[in-house]
């Protein structure tokens, strides 16, 4: 199986790759849009800010060509909320795969609640989805995060901090994770198994 | 809900664990990678590395190290220990490490965390800070807690969230090594003022210290190292207990 991970200019796509590594599969990272067409599937990983991103998408010409994809493609993180219609974080316009708005965490108490959203929190309301496949109830993954996607009808699973919010989401042959599937255990790895088996 | 993190923290030394650990089923009980790989199947939420290494060559020693890990291991990790620039930090995460933690070189130049999150984004910038209570009053210290500073604890908390740091991470040098509980006052007293997650050190000896840490110090997460390498608390009872006692833990 070819997997491209989509190369740019965001933070720790290391992880992801070791994360594949570990599942016994080779990822290749590259930002050559015949390498990401000619792959079986594609992860867009990410860590960092929204425009910055966007704009090095953009000059690219990667914005338009992941939209066209019709492999499977797998939002993290960063990549989830680029893949969402616009982002509060510096007013971005993001790919629009997902007709959702990422919006900042505002908490009502902020001695209750931290921004960013740090650490392990839980998946709930799970979807009949391929994604989802043999997960525990409401399994536990690792978040770190200030913006987050709103729920809406492409939600499979959600999270609850401060309020709820899109923790994965899924349209045509686009899923997208919110939390670090790299970074979260035994859960972490049968999620990216079950995108490897979509 | 978001829960409360257990965080294991190896101290290194040219590549290898230091501080004694009294695990049987290691192999090697000098190897990380071991050790880590033990902790993150025991259930530890993430871990810390704390490199004491004091050679030239120890930044290349660190980064191959961070990249075996990550290699290796399946939850965050946060990498200590010597690190002073920007290059420091990107050749560490690079290399494979989810956080750096910066301390004396943080007071030495506060605006090295502005550069830093400008650079690599908050969430993995952990400002650690050594403090000292002398005649009342809370200070930072440097150098492993040996050398004063002038600045207040709570104030140069505030200064490093404002600058940009992710998380804070809280060692207490009155109760390192006493096993006799966290600084959970002034643990809690950091926590209510800061808009970013604290992690507590210094002070761990039973499980209750950890449930005190997270009701009284309302600290988000607890960091421990010797009580976890001589098995005096196991990973796996020390959360069942926590989450008995209505802490929200992973299990």
């Amino acid at each position: 199986m070819n997997i491209a991970v989509i190369k740019y200019n965001s933070g720790n796509v290391q992880s992801v790759l070791y994360a594949l590594e570990r599942l016994g599969v080779h990822a290749e990272l590259t930002d050559d849009p015949e390498v990401i067409r000619a792959a079986d599937k594609v992860v867009f990983p990410g860590q960092g800010e929204a425009s910055t991103a966007m704009r090095y998408l953009k000059e690219r010409k990667l914005d338009t060509l992941i939209k066209e994809l019709k492999q499977p493609f797998l939002g993290v993180c960063l990549g989830l909320q680029l893949l969402c219609e616009h982002s509060e974080e510096n007013d971005t316009e993001c790919l629009g795969v997902f007709p959702v708005k990422v919006k900042r965490f505002v908490p009502e108490n902020s001695q209750e609640f931290k921004v960013p959203h740090v650490g392990w929190n839980e998946l709930e309301n799970l979807a009949d989805n391929p994604l989802l496949k043999d997960l525990p109830a409401n399994p536990f993954v690792y978040y770190v995060h200030s913006f987050y996607a709103e729920l809406s009808e492409f939600t499979i699973a959600q999270t609850h901090y401060i309020h709820d919010f899109s923790g994965i989401l899924h349209r045509d042959n686009y899923y997208a994770i919110q939390a670090h599937p790299e970074k979260s255990g035994l859960v972490g790895e049968k999620l990216l198994n079950n995108f490897l088996s979509v | 809900m978001l829960t409360k993190r257990i965080i294991p923290c190896l101290d290194i030394k040219e590549g290898r664990t230091v501080k004694g650990v009294n695990f049987v089923e290691l192999r090697d009980a000098g190897d990380p990678v071991e050790l880590a790989k033990i902790y993150s199947d025991e259930g530890a939420d993430e871990l810390v590395f704390l490199d004491i290494t004091a050679t030239v060559d120890k930044r290349k020693t660190l980064a191959e190290l961070v990249t075996k890990v990550a290699k290796a291991i399946n939850i965050p990790f946060t990498v200590g220990g010597g690190i002073s620039t920007v290059e420091d930090v990107k050749v560490l995460l690079n290399a494979g490490a989810d956080k750096i933690s910066i301390n004396s070189s943080a007071v030495k130049n506060p605006q090295i965390i502005n550069e830093m999150a400008a650079e690599f984004g908050s969430q993995c910038i952990v400002v650690a800070i050594d403090t000292r209570n002398v005649d009342g009053i809370d200070f930072v210290h440097t150098h492993g807690g040996r050398k004063a500073t002038l600045l207040k604890t709570q104030e140069w908390a505030q200064e490093v969230c404002d600058r940009g740091a992710g998380e804070i991470l809280l060692t207490s040098m009155d109760h390192d090594g006493t096993k006799a509980g966290f600084s959970n006052e002034l643990l809690a007293e950091i926590s209510y003022a800061l808009s970013i997650p604290v992690i507590a050190s210094g002070g761990a000896g039973t499980m209750a210290h950890f449930k005190d840490v997270f009701t009284f110090g309302k600290a988000d997460a607890a960091l421990a190292a010797s009580i976890f390498h001589f098995k005096e608390i196991g990973i796996p009872e020390l959360k069942s207990y926590l989450s008995d006692s209505e802490i929200s833990i992973r299990i």
